[in-house]
């Protein structure tokens, strides 16, 4: 699986760690609203087709990324950084013949 | 079957000799001779015994496919079980043996099995062995016992003991389209890709590119189709985009067009190149791919199919056209298709003469007859094979008039020694299932085409259905373009193809039910049978999941890739349903077995990295014992001569006690949190303020996770108005990284805030004791350190030995102490600076142990305590939760779950019988020695404390606060150790702080 | 139908095996059943079952979407064990291996539960400590558990790596004699089989579609194969449990599915005894009795209902298994596959009423529901038959984590790829 990050283009999924659902909304810190709380630590979409998820680029930018991916079938539809505007896509550089090996 | 090299043709260099021995004996061979076909020119017809009845198997394929002629690879004693004989091939001094024999391969005691057959068919294991209810064989003691002899019965070949010394490399590979089978679609896809200027990998399973093009037998534009391979090759070699991958098995299609290859780089040679990798794992990441893969002949399932002698027609014109092995003298052929007349021809031209083509159909085609004729052998139409005669290797057949469904008639016998079966073809669409949807059933080719893709690639060739060698490189050149979505094509001339090319269309036959006694084997490696399918019609396992885990058929070492569709057909005859409505089992990967190794790669042996710290060469050389923590080393002891662990550490604990020690504290996590909201967000972060702590000063912290259980601690220190340094603990310091990142960038995103680890920029070094001071008094340059100029919990910069160096007064140990970092780089000479100036205050290093001993007398909490089930109040932390303000966690830490007084908590534990009591011990209210039980609690650290002069240790106990001064037990059944204790306080020792404070 | 014995398998190999009946039958879905159990898998196959036998409900449907036993009951690594470090997960997993040592008689079907024992090797003294911890809490509720040295582990396992040398040497292990494997399709065939014979009806390619309700009350499910009634409607769908409890409105749960992935190498002669787990890191192994290593590793980490995962892991797993075992790495690994696990935020397993009234919920396995299907079953159809659950899954509600009251073993909090 390959995610393409906002800032280092497409990378393998091993440079990713899951940070989990992305429909959560963490209550106000002074909230006491129990509720609210239990639902966003414990309760879970988990849906089966497009989810929105949080990845981290961890073996990379470190960004956390805001991620549609189809649970059955593990297509990302789109990726975007999770706070900021994401710069433009860099430009793929392997359109120079490789020398083979 | 009496096989033979016949004089010319094919691969082989038959101006060369290959010495190689096989269970022993001594064989010659040529280059480019498998070890199946090298074996087989010798004369061999028995190449290893069937997994279950233990029964005599020939070869039955010349390839990947191969299910009967399993090996063994020696390599001085390493070890390569269930090689198939067709993908070995021949390299000076090759040993092999084979499998699943004793005494061996001829005579096999286990054979005997074969004629228990009615009694050990498919599923018997789940209706017997029970054993019974009562008696010394009860519950699961009679299946056991039983069990240690299927054991030994089954299995294949025997792995070694001897480790492996090859290497394995991981390769990461990037590429606009990858070609999969380099045969006529392969090679003619990779060329019109590569015109179009993209990225090409061609990547061939096969030691030699071209695939049938290697013994089709056909001209292509005029020249031998093996000629025409080689010269597009030599063509694609030539470019520089275009990358040419030979035996690599392209066996894995993940996500994202992510394909997984195994390259084996050395299996055929004598011996590798230095540092030359055994075998190549590839990651290949393609814009998209060519499956051109070919397809599968099937066998027809008969009685006395699997006898020695026969084999899959195309198998046998592989060994003719590409060997230049004649498989027999006396052939006959048993066909439902076209295609085998083409076999029937190869193998004329070897010399051998062909008794009879023995096809099911009423009749055959004028293209077919006309072959039966050029081969001038009888052509028995409407006819099937219903018997099989000779021993360990066949003699002769029986044959019977067949109309389709049933056979009758008399049965007449045909001399032979080697039958050539063809029951059809499968298109190898199994990297396709992997990355696609469901197959898609072909009446006219009564075979699974390959689905609808998931993934970007594009099919060509037989792989398709196109069979025909033009109309297989003209999908390929249109596949190629297809996948560059090139426009400006070349336009392909078709190419003149000249041979006999069968139509593999064949009659929906796929069993021929004889009255002979033989057995009719679906899937030969697993002795899988005709009568097993049916049997587990009859018993309701009737959908193609179950039919293959009832009677195991197609989960052998080749995965089903000639048994899958008869074992599907015989069970859709039974249920009187289509063949696709029994279902297609999805195929998975691997395509093909994969080594262990190299998907271990370069981690075989080196699992993980090593981390070591700054001073970590200097703690080898003074004796340390280092003990492994998580990644890192650090040192345990630096244990004298002839001293114990616990002699050792209870030295150095006592040394800083009374004088003064050093330790290493490199590992600690070391976070770099910048920003003019820092502050900000340590106060949300951490469970106690850091907004208010002055600069200059630092402050032990507690982390609590969203679910209000405690999750990390350390001290951060301010640097400066807008940046902190936190420390966390060795273990925690990757998941508090990413904590705070996670709150940064998804949940706060407002807080202008930048974190970055600085773990391994720092090496850090805490001297404690009384004379701590003294020493740094001796050393430092730049700065005083006195209590006016570095307080508890101040910090201060300055030089030792010209190093730049930051100094914070605080204690894990309970003494006066300091940490004192330095850039990495200066580690060791900073560590030996304090050493030097240490010297005559009688300085001593001291371990992991030592600091454990100190910080349990203190009763100070680590992550045996913080365990991820601990609350602060657990901890007796309670005092550093901020009631002033919102912090991660403290929405949820008092929920009733957390607060319940019968919790586990924090506790001191001193054993009365003054022996110790190791972590993981239990503690009881009433012991029971013999029968332990009610468990309140467990030890999570213990020492000798020779601050007190006794074994300690701390414990957590269930409402343990109000155990204080009571009795208990402790209770160790694992290590047999229980004995009376006291609960006390965790505060063994200096429970005010003054010592450290001083 | 005849009971299954050496003596019947001679019976019917003397008249050509042809007198054989079905395992179970496959009958058409009645209008109203009793209680239905959506999953044909091990769980809803076992509550069956035990419904049947213990409590006399017999009137009971299986529903399976595609055909029994085709999610995690087949696809799962095998092995039976129960050794857990919370009190409650010890009581239960220990109930449940003492209803497999009895399990292959009780259903006249023998699963093969092997006791070859499970060992877990600890690679510091710090480990050591607390797998003796756990080792301890298991011997405190009953359970078997033991030591081994280096010394001990080796004679066990010649082909394992004991030098000092390696990257994480071996320092000991903990040893439950009395766990082991059992041969997973068996287990749901034969609970099937069990089921059936007390008149149980099994509907496979009965895919549900839908719930009805009677006012708030759940009272049956619509499905591919028309709509049933139910006085009960229980729910054992691990893996799927988010899919299914959307249909029924619930659309959000503390669970989240993801794919783990299992291997099996090339059938080898016995060179592997026990079932043995590697400290550092996660990888498992056993030898089946056919011959091939089953083993595995971590889930790939992320959500998915899809039964594939990615190659990152299969490397993970590969790099473990060569560590220990440096022989190995010439043997081939044959088959992968992937099922789909119900991770949830503790580790531990769901079996609770409700959450809506008429239904039943069975779910939240992680990696570990193979071995509790009879014990699962077994308090399952306890809590479907009395209204109420049985002492050892009164710890595994569903509102646990709201209260606190969470069973952590592995001590993670609520991210589930790390249970």
């Amino acid at each position: 699986m390959l995610i393409t990050c906002p800032y280092c283009g497409p990378r393998d999924v091993v440079e990713f760690t899951y940070q989990g659902d992305g429909n959560r909304t963490r209550p106000d810190p002074a909230s006491t609203d129990l509720n609210a709380w239990n639902a966003y630590v414990y309760d879970r979409v988990n849906i089966a087709g497009d989810q929105n998820e949080i990845w981290q680029h961890s073996g990379g930018c470190r960004t956390h990324l805001a991620v549609t991916r189809n649970t059955l079938t593990h297509k990302i539809s789109s990726v975007r950084s999770t706070h900021a505007e994401p710069p433009a896509p860099p430009k793929p550089a392997r359109k120079k013949p490789r020398a083979k090996a | 079957m009496s096989a033979i090299r016949i004089a010319s043709g094919g691969r082989i260099d038959r101006s060369r000799a290959i010495n190689f021995r096989f269970d022993g004996q001594a064989y010659t061979g040529h280059p480019g001779d498998t070890l199946a076909s090298a074996l087989l020119a010798n004369g061999v017809t028995l190449f290893g015994r069937s997994f279950k009845y233990h029964r005599p198997r020939g070869l039955l394929t010349a390839g990947v496919d191969e299910p009967n002629a399993l090996v063994t690879v020696l390599r001085d004693s390493v070890r390569e079980p269930n090689v198939p004989a067709t993908t070995v091939e021949l390299y000076e001094g090759l040993v092999a043996e084979s499998q699943n024999r004793f005494p061996s391969l001829q005579f096999d005691v286990s054979a005997v099995n074969q004629f228990a057959g009615k009694f050990i068919g498919a599923g018997f294991y789940y209706k017997t062995f029970m054993g019974p209810e009562f008696g010394p064989l009860k519950g699961t003691r009679f299946w056991m016992l039983c069990e240690h002899f299927i054991r030994r019965a089954a299995g294949l070949g025997r792995a070694g003991l001897a480790p492996d010394k090859s290497r394995y490399q991981r390769m990461n590979a990037f590429c606009d389209v990858l070609v999969v089978g380099s045969g006529p679609a392969g090679l003619s896809a990779a060329a019109a890709a590569a015109d179009q200027g993209a990225n090409v990998m061609l990547a061939e399973i096969d030691s030699r590119f071209g695939g049938s093009a290697n013994w089709s037998g056909e001209t292509i534009d005029g020249t031998p189709a093996s000629a025409w391979a080689s010269e597009a090759v030599a063509q694609l070699a030539k470019r520089s985009n275009v990358r040419m991958l030979n035996r690599t098995s392209v066996w894995g299609y993940y996500d994202t067009n992510t394909i997984a290859a195994l390259e084996r780089v050395t299996d055929h040679k004598p011996m590798g190149a230095s540092g030359e990798p055994r075998h190549r794992h590839w990651n290949i990441r393609a814009g998209s791919v060519v499956l051109a893969t070919g397809a599968f002949e099937r066998p027809i399932v008969f009685p006395g199919n699997d006898r020695p002698g026969v084999m899959l027609a195309s198998g046998a014109m592989r060994y003719a056209n590409e060997f230049g092995v004649r498989t027999g003298e006396r052939i006959a052929i048993f066909t439902n298709n076209d295609t085998a007349y083409g076999a029937a021809l190869a193998l004329k031209r070897t010399g051998a003469s062909i008794v009879a083509i023995v096809d099911v159909r009423r009749d055959a085609s004028e293209k077919a007859r006309h072959a039966a004729s050029e081969c001038s052998a009888e052509l028995l139409t409407g006819y099937a094979v219903t018997a099989t005669r000779g021993g360990k290797m066949l003699d002769g057949i029986e044959v019977q008039p067949f109309d389709g469904q049933r056979v009758s008639g008399a049965a007449r016998k045909i001399d032979a020694d080697c039958l050539l079966v063809s029951g059809g073809w499968s298109p190898a669409i199994h990297l396709a299932s992997q990355a696609g949807s469901r197959p898609v059933w072909d009446e006219t080719l009564q075979a699974f085409l390959p689905p609808q893709p998931t993934e970007n690639w594009v099919g060509a060739g037989a792989f398709n259905g196109a069979f025909q060698t033009a109309d297989a490189i003209a999908e390929g050149h249109a596949a190629g373009l297809a996948a560059t979505g090139g426009t400006n094509a070349r336009k392909l001339t078709p190419p003149m193809v000249e041979g006999f090319a069968g139509e593999p269309n064949p009659a929906p036959v796929f069993e021929i039910k004889g009255k002979g006694k033989g057995k009719a084997f679906v899937d030969f490696q697993h002795d899988v049978t005709a009568d097993d399918v049916r049997l587990a019609y009859t018993e309701g396992f009737t959908s193609a999941e179950h039919l293959k885990r009832y009677t195991t058929l197609g989960m052998a070492t080749d995965q089903g890739k000639t048994s899958n569709v008869p074992g599907m057909a015989i069970m859709a005859e039974a249920t009187g349903k289509p063949i696709p409505e029994v279902g297609s089992t999805r195929f998975r990967p691997p395509f093909a077995p994969v080594s262990v190794g190299s998907l271990a790669a370069e981690r075989f042996g080196d699992l993980k990295p090593e981390r070591l710290t700054p001073m970590h060469d200097w703690h080898l050389e003074h004796g340390a014992t280092m003990y492994s923590a998580g990644l890192w080393f650090r040192p345990m002891i630096y244990g004298a001569k002839g001293e114990t662990v616990e002699q050792a550490y209870v030295r150095e604990a006592k040394v800083v006690r009374e004088g003064v020690g050093i330790v290493d504290v490199s590992t600690l996590g070391k976070i770099a949190v910048q920003g003019p909201d820092a502050g900000e967000f340590l106060d949300r972060v951490y469970t106690n303020m850091f907004s208010t702590l002055p600069v200059g000063k630092a402050r032990y912290g507690l982390m609590l996770r969203e679910d209000g259980f405690a999750f990390d601690d350390g001290t951060t220190w301010r640097l400066g108005e807008t940046e902190f340094l936190m420390t966390t603990t060795t273990a925690n310091a990757g998941k508090v990284m990413q904590q705070l990142e996670y709150f940064l960038d998804v949940v706060w995103p407002d807080l202008r805030v930048h974190v970055t680890s600085v773990t391994d920029q720092w090496a850090g070094a805490a001297i404690a004791g009384p004379l701590s001071r003294k020493v740094l008094e001796a050393c430092v340059q730049g700065t005083k350190v006195d209590n006016d100029a570095l307080p508890f919990m101040g910090i201060v910069h300055g030089t030792i030995d010209g190093v730049n160096v930051m100094i914070c007064r605080l204690s894990f140990s309970g003494e006066l102490a300091y940490e004192v970092y330095c850039g990495a780089n200066e580690g060791t000479r900073v560590w030996e600076a304090l050493m030097a100036a240490g010297k005559p205050f009688a300085i001593v290093p001291y371990g992991l142990e030592a600091l454990g001993t100190l910080r349990i007398e203190k009763g100070h909490v680590t992550g045996a305590e913080i365990d991820g089930r601990t609350t602060a109040r657990d901890l007796h932390l309670d005092w550093m939760l901020s009631k002033k303000k919102p912090f991660i966690g403290s929405a949820m830490m008092d929920r009733e779950g957390l607060v319940d007084e019968n919790r586990l908590q924090l506790v001191g534990i001193v054993p009365l019988d003054n022996r110790p009591i190791n972590g993981g011990a239990h503690i009881v209210e009433q012991l029971h020695e013999d029968h332990p039980m009610n468990s309140i609690g467990h030890v999570t650290a213990m020492c000798y404390s020779p601050a007190l002069g006794k074994y300690i240790a701390l414990a957590l106990v269930k409402g343990g606060k109000a155990r204080r001064g009571t009795r208990a037990y402790v209770s160790d059944p694992l290590r047999k150790r229980f004995g009376p204790v006291e609960i006390v306080s965790h505060h063994f020792f200096d429970p005010d702080g003054s010592r450290m404070h001083g | 139908m005849a009971e299954y014995s050496a003596l019947s398998i001679i019976r019917n190999a003397l008249s050509g095996n042809t007198n054989w009946k079905p395992a179970w039958r496959k009958p058409d879905p009645k209008p109203s059943y009793d209680v239905i159990i959506i999953g044909g898998g091990g769980h809803g196959l076992s509550t069956a079952y035990y419904l049947a036998k213990e409590h006399g409900i017999r009137n009971v449907a299986v529903l399976e979407r595609g055909y029994l036993g085709s999610g995690n009951v087949g696809r799962n690594t095998t092995a039976v064990r129960s050794n857990y470090l919370l009190p409650q997960n010890i009581r239960f997993y220990e109930h449940s291996m003492k209803m497999w040592e009895r399990l292959s008689h009780d259903l006249n079907y023998n699963v093969m539960f092997s006791q070859r024992g499970v060992l877990n090797l600890a690679h510091t003294p710090a480990q050591l400590d607390d797998y003796t911890r756990r080792g301890n809490a298991m011997r405190h509720l009953d359970a078997d558990a033991e030591l081994m040295d280096v010394a001990a582990i080796k004679r066990l396992m010649p082909i394992v790596d004991d030098s000092k040398t390696a990257r994480f040497p071996i320092y000991g292990g903990l040893m439950q004699w009395r766990a082991g494997t059992a041969r997973h399709d068996a287990v749901a065939w034969g609970y099937a089989r069990g089921a059936d014979r007390r008149g149980v009806d099994i509907l496979e390619n009965c895919e549900v579609t839908g719930f009805i309700r009677d006012g708030d009350r759940i009272a049956g499910v619509t499905t591919s194969r028309g709509e049933i009634r139910a006085k009960k409607v229980a729910v054992a769908v691990a893996g799927s449990t988010g899919h299914v409890m959307r249909m029924a409105g619930i659309d959000r749960m503390p669970i989240e599915s993801h794919v783990l992935q299992a291997f099996v190498s090339e059938s080898l002669k016995p060179i592997l005894d026990t079932v043995v787990t590697f400290g550092m890191g996660h990888f498992y192994v056993s030898q089946s009795d056919k011959g091939g290593l089953v083993y595995g590793g971590d889930i790939d980490g992320y959500n998915s209902y899809a039964q594939r995962g990615n190659l990152p892991i299969v490397e993970d797993v590969m790099s473990e298994m060569a560590a220990l075992f440096p022989s190995l790495t010439t043997v081939r690994v044959l088959r992968s596959w992937g099922g789909v696990c119900d991770m949830s935020m503790d580790g531990s397993p769901i079996i609770t009423t409700g959450p809506l009234p008429g239904m039943y919920l069975n779910c939240g396995w992680c990696y570990g529901g193979f071995k509790a299907t009879p014990a699962s079953g077994w308090c399952f159809a306890h809590t479907i038959a009395k209204d109420a659950p049985h002492e050892l899954n009164a710890p595994f509600t569903l509102d646990r984590f709201h209260r606190g009251t969470v069973i952590d073993d592995k001590g993670q909090g609520a991210t589930p790829r790390l249970h």
